[in-house]
């Protein structure tokens, strides 16, 4: 074997690396670029995006999907939000270094790694069948607020983890209680974190379809829904429908379909990041 | 004295965390009860090492080998493809990129981990699934095989970020330490930070096989659906996640059949709490 310099072989390993992290994003451009190719024309049209979908979805919009999933988002952040920074709160703030910890900690990384089908299994057992609150999206959105309950739990300690123990110190030492430092000087400063964790799990949800297999969705709906116990429509279950199960499906409007998703999806990821790093920069400590 | 209103804050929000706890076990539970009265009736073995799935022929057969098989398949397969190369630009990224740039990469990396899998199942079938059938010149593009591609470009942003971080947390007297003894920069990062590094690399692999096992539209939408044991990576498979996607829509409630789904589930939350498990080990290590 020729033994290359030091220098020489560095050189060639940094091209390696190099092409390796290009290859590792090609794909995500790719897939980024071929959807808003194809996808952009009929997307514009905007009539897309605010009619409902007719003569058994070849023609129309997609506007009660768009509905759907936003509802089932939005009620899902708002089951899970006080909840998951109700348990960063404990952790962070109460918790011992006990095993009784140790289990809740093992307990967060378990329910964040069990497979989002499990969880349609799960939510159609319990919420649709057991508490007889139907296939809805009511039950749709408690069982993503299962799903989400680890990532804004971590997120939220994230934050309440960094604001130093100096603030609380200052605070304790002035004679104010526990629950009230907690409140009026670590929850302010850790808010923008945990909100942006907040927008980051909900823009993963938003992309999911096998939990609302069972638990929520629809084929098709007639009309918008009118309460939380309606079957919905949403825009992942309805890009998989268009694209394997109706045929003679006009190509750009599944691709439109991809791309408001894609749109959705991103862009909530977009502002999280930017919010990041503004609040990183403007922050006290 | 405490004020009462502090206490039940304070109890309640003890109950908060506690919740994380009882979502696992009732979970496991619920999975485990309808698994039981599902092997109450049918072999255990038999339904592991079964190597026909005929849940609805009149004398049923609820074998999960096939669907076993087509699991780790497609996670193998993308795991070949997904790790060598996340973990080079996971390097590139960490040590190598100007400041500048390593921000943008991050970011960057970031969005594409929020690409859901139902739109890489959906480009799959009009990208890769043509072009496997015609270049392998095959009777089906939807294969094992590409569906472990379009799960490698799922899980390689996934993957990247932990190993990023694990390879960033490398403590920069190591490194200093290297170079005082004339190392190259290429020679510290590969004998010094890859092999600190490691049990976080570890970690984010096993992460990355955990979700691979439960990944359930892209994987029913590209590897074919077809329940027999493959011959080679170029035939369809269906997977255990795919199996429950595809027919719970169908079964009869309390039917066997349906029971048998569950007891599917049982198998893959037992794995993947295997597979977390293994990772928070090696997350610990560090």
């Amino acid at each position: 074997m020729i033994k290359l310099s030091p220098k020489l072989s560095q050189k060639l390993s940094y091209l390696f690396l190099f092409l390796a992290t290009i290859l590792a994003i090609i794909p995500g451009v790719l897939i980024i670029s071929i959807i808003i190719a194809k996808g952009w024309s009929v997307f514009f049209t905007l009539k897309f995006l605010t009619s409902m979908p007719t003569s058994g979805m070849l023609k129309g919009g997609i506007l009660p999907a768009i509905i759907g999933t936003f509802l089932l988002v939005i009620i899902s952040i708002f089951f899970v939000l006080p909840i998951g920074v109700g348990a960063a709160i404990y952790l962070n703030e109460y918790s011992k270094n006990n095993l009784f910890t140790k289990i809740i900690k093992l307990a967060i990384i378990n329910l964040a790694g069990v497979p989002s089908i499990v969880y349609g299994l799960f939510g159609l057992g319990i919420f649709v069948i057991y508490l007889k609150l139907g296939v809805s999206i009511i039950a749709g959105a408690l069982t993503l607020s299962m799903m989400e309950l680890p990532v804004v739990i971590t997120t939220a300690y994230g934050a309440l983890n960094s604001v130093p123990l100096s603030f609380r110190e200052a605070s304790l030492s002035l004679g104010v209680s526990r629950w009230k430092t907690i409140v009026h000087i670590v929850l302010p400063n850790a808010i923008p974190g945990i909100l942006t964790g907040a927008v980051l799990s909900t823009a993963r949800i938003a992309g999911e379809t096998a939990p609302l297999l069972f638990t929520a969705v629809a084929f098709y709906t007639p009309h918008l829904p009118h309460s939380i116990r309606d079957q919905v429509m949403i825009l992942p279950y309805h890009l998989y429908i268009t694209a394997t199960q109706i045929p003679n499906m006009e190509e750009n409007r599944i691709f439109a379909t991809a791309l408001a998703l894609l749109i959705i999806v991103l862009s909530m990821n977009f502002i999280a990041i930017i919010a990041r790093i503004y609040f990183r920069k403007n922050r006290k400590w | 004295m405490k004020k009462n209103k502090d206490v039940i804050i304070e109890t309640a929000i003890f109950m908060c965390g506690m919740l994380s706890i009882i979502f696992v076990i009732s979970i496991f539970i619920f999975l485990f009860k309808e698994a039981i009265s599902f092997f109450w009736d049918y072999n255990f073995i038999k339904f592991l090492i079964g190597k026909n799935w005929y849940p609805n022929s009149n004398k049923p057969l609820f074998g999960i080998l096939p669907t076993i098989i087509g699991s780790f398949l497609v996670t193998f397969g993308a795991c070949v493809v997904a790790v060598p190369i996340a973990v080079m630009s996971a390097l590139y990224i960490s040590e190598i990129a100007p400041k500048g740039v390593r921000n943008i990469l991050k970011s960057l990396v970031e969005l594409m981990a929020a690409i859901p899998s139902v739109v890489i199942g959906f480009i799959g079938i009009r990208t890769v699934v043509p072009f496997v059938k015609f270049f392998f010149n095959i009777p089906t593009g939807l294969t094992a095989f590409t569906g472990s591609i379009m799960l490698a470009c799922m899980i390689m942003p996934t993957i990247i970020t932990i190993s990023e971080d694990a390879i960033h947390s490398v403590p920069w007297e190591y490194k200093e330490g290297a170079f005082a003894l004339g190392a190259t920069k290429w020679q510290t990062v590969r004998r010094i930070v890859l092999k600190e590094a490691r049990p976080g690399i570890i970690a984010a692999v096993m992460l990355g096989i955990g979700r691979l096992v439960g990944e359930t539209m892209a994987v029913m939408m590209i590897t074919g659906n077809s329940a027999n044991i493959p011959d080679s990576i170029f035939d369809p498979v269906r997977t255990m996640t795919a199996t429950i996607a595809s027919e719970m829509g169908e079964v009869v409630r309390d039917s066997a059949h349906y029971k048998a789904l569950f007891a599917i589930g049982l198998v893959l939350f037992v794995i993947t709490f295997i597979v977390n498990f293994i990772a928070d080990l090696f997350l610990r290590k560090k």
